[in-house]
């Protein structure tokens, strides 16, 4: 393991605190942008960044990521590309970087040669939309072998026993999708959501991050609360198409404020991954 | 032979079932569903029974003597899918799929389109069953299949415009499959051809199956042999491996799928995506794609919008893969030139899908010995597409 996230999650479970993952696409609108984006939301008080691989065809994203993700691949962001970043990255950043996208750039960039160049580039783990527990066995191999982390999601469809077995597969964290939906900003929280989260908890030792749908920071205080982290991304993706000359400044800003609502948030749940 | 799919959904190498976490349970569900209602002689009944009675089948083996004498070489029999309730052999796919989820219970069902075949047989499922509908449809087939677009409203259906992409039927089974992810719960999700995720390749086969059973019973009466070629057009390729499957096992039936070659295989614009493509995973299966180097999914060209897919179902994948179906490429012009022939010579539009495989069976006819028999499938009839035939003939539907 590169044990970024895990060393990360047990330094955050000590102070009682959740992960606060911010979720942008590498090459959004500019491979440069979102190395300068990334370094900001570190010092605004991220814990963990999901950079964005884009594909032609998301099929489990919403209108602002389908932008984001077409503005990424008019800026060349190839998988060989995002690697780069990661590389001109850890450079300036110990922060965990985990890539998420879909199969197939990675399964035509090569599975192994995937997890090697990810790797040597420096990125922590990956999460593969389209690549359910039963399909994943020729990333899993290279991926554990190069010491990263595969997180896999879990949905309110998945079953309890599903939702075990996948956790058994996993590592890093798991990635509990909080919306029956695809990724989009939502006005609510379901209100099944946090009974969810608990539940899981008790069957995994993993850290759980909900995402999909949480856009203001009191959505993330909320959230926070029973779960080891939140994940954001189509609130950063709509500050970046509002601001494309310098989102930085917007999109740190957002983080700032939800880091403050996590950091405030009671996270008794949180310890209590640790024990 | 092997007999596909595995209990992991694969034929060979290809098929499978990647796709989002969300759906995975839905798909199971469906799995154990199908396997349920095929073993229930009551389904297998209502099904047969409604083909009959609803869709018109059995569809004839029609003997094309004009065009067999006009080619001079291979005697030509024509597999009228054309004669089907809405047009097209769609029909038998969506017939049964309606009763599958009629089965589990669901009352909204929603499906993509290309050329509007699927959309309309499903909406007339919809209207026939009582069912909700939602069938989304990219602006640009829309735009060049407007008549279909009005077949499905007037059957009830909503029509929901996909604007994303290439705003075709790639882009409408991203809009579906998003719409499905948030409405799995009480939506059934009708894949319009042999594609998608496990097990839609294998229950689209095998409600489509129908074509080639019956070809194989009329063929048998009609020449007391089997046939020596089998042609249809293929994309998703429903209608291919609904007349190849019960085939495969008689070796000495060649089977010939014909592919979308646009405005030609050295551009970019077609959709021969088994003869140009190569392997990766898109819509929740592993197959052949028209793809880039950086596996990102590439624009397709055809001047039927029910070819304009840059995938293919997996198990005609495979059949490339097992060297037991050959593939050939049919231009945009062959396509409509094969038309106009099959229009002149038999008095019989074929649909511009179809009119690939009538194509085909033009150009490799006439090499062939008197002896030989050759089936093509005459999968869709063409009125939807007169707009764009008179559109391509410079001609007006005025004059």
């Amino acid at each position: 393991m590169s044990g970024r996230i895990e060393r990360k999650f047990r330094a955050l479970a000590e102070r009682g605190e959740a992960a606060l993952i911010p979720f942008v696409f590498a090459g959004d609108p500019t491979l440069d942008h979102t190395r300068r984006i990334v370094l900001e939301l570190e010092s605004r008080g991220a814990d963990l960044i999901e950079l964005g691989v884009p594909f032609s065809d998301p099929m489990a994203d919403g209108p602002a990521n389908q932008r984001a993700g077409a503005r990424a691949l008019r800026a060349g962001a190839s998988v060989a590309a995002v690697l780069g970043l990661v590389s001109d990255l850890r450079k300036e950043t110990d922060i965990p970087l985990v890539l998420f996208g879909y199969y197939n750039p990675i399964l035509q960039y090569g599975p192994a040669r995937f997890a090697a160049d990810a790797e040597r580039a420096g990125a922590d783990g990956c999460l593969v939309v389209d690549l359910p527990p039963e399909e994943a066995a020729e990333l899993r191999g290279p991926i554990r072998e190069h010491g990263l982390d595969l997180i896999y999601l879990l949905a309110p469809t998945t079953s309890l026993e599903r939702a075990r077995r996948i956790a058994r597969a996993a590592s890093g964290f798991l990635y509990y999708v909080s919306v029956t939906g695809v990724t989009g900003t939502r006005a609510e929280l379901d209100s099944d959501l946090e009974p969810r989260v608990r539940e899981i908890r008790t069957i995994t030792r993993l850290p759980i991050g909900v995402g999909f749908g949480i856009s203001t920071a009191q959505q993330a205080g909320q959230v926070a609360s029973f779960a080891a982290a939140v994940v954001v991304g189509s609130a950063f993706s709509l500050l970046i198409e509002a601001n494309p000359q310098a989102p930085e400044r917007a999109v740190g800003e957002l983080a700032g404020a939800m880091k403050a609502a996590v950091r405030a948030s009671a996270s008794a749940s949180v310890r209590a991954v640790s024990s | 032979m092997q007999s596909y799919p595995d209990r992991h959904g694969r034929y060979g190498r290809f098929g499978g079932r990647y796709i989002a976490e969300t759906l995975m349970p839905a798909l199971v569900e469906l799995e154990h569903a199908y396997r349920a209602a095929r073993r229930d002689p009551k389904f297998k009944a209502e099904f047969e029974r409604n083909l009959r009675d609803y869709v018109g089948r059995p569809t004839p083996l029609f003997h094309a003597a004009n065009l067999t004498r006009r080619l001079g070489g291979a005697k030509i029999y024509l597999k009228r899918e054309d004669l089907c309730h809405t047009g097209a052999h769609k029909v038998n796919n969506t017939l049964g799929q309606a009763l599958l989820a009629a089965r589990m219970g669901k009352r909204r069902i929603t499906a993509e389109t290309g050329a509007g075949q699927h959309g309309v047989a499903t909406a007339t499922m919809a209207a026939l069953f009582g069912m909700q509908c939602e069938v989304f449809m990219g602006t640009l087939d829309i735009e060049r299949q407007a008549l279909n677009v009005f077949r499905m409203k007037l059957l009830g259906a909503k029509v929901t415009p996909v604007d994303s992409g290439s705003r075709g039927l790639k882009d409408a089974m991203n809009e579906a499959l998003r719409d499905w992810i948030a409405t799995v719960r009480d939506t059934y999700y009708l894949i319009g051809t042999a594609a998608g995720p496990h097990p839609y390749p294998w229950i689209v086969r095998e409600f489509q199956t129908v074509i080639g059973r019956e070809t194989r019973r009329q063929i048998l009466a009609a020449e007391g042999r089997l046939p020596d070629l089998l042609v249809a057009c293929v994309n998703g390729g429903s209608n291919a491996i609904g007349l190849f499957h019960p085939f495969i096992k008689d070796s000495g039936v060649r089977m010939i799928g014909v592919e979308a070659g646009g405005l030609g295989l050295n551009g970019p614009s077609h959709a021969a995506t088994i003869t140009a493509g190569s392997v990766g995973v898109l819509h929740g299966a592993r197959t052949f794609l028209l793809q880039d180097e950086l596996g990102q999914i590439r624009e397709t060209h055809s001047i039927a919008a029910g070819l304009d897919y840059p995938g293919v179902g997996p198990e005609l994948a495979w059949l490339k893969d097992s060297g037991r179906a050959e593939y050939a490429t049919i231009t945009d012009a062959e396509a409509l030139a094969a038309l106009r022939t099959l229009s002149e010579t038999e008095g019989i539009i074929p649909a511009l899908e179809s009119a690939h495989a009538v194509a085909h069976a033009i150009r490799i006819a006439p090499e062939l010995p008197r002896e030989q028999v050759m089936i093509v499938n005459l999968s869709g009839r063409g009125d939807k597409d007169m707009q764009t035939v008179a559109g391509a003939l410079g001609t007006g539907l005025k004059e």
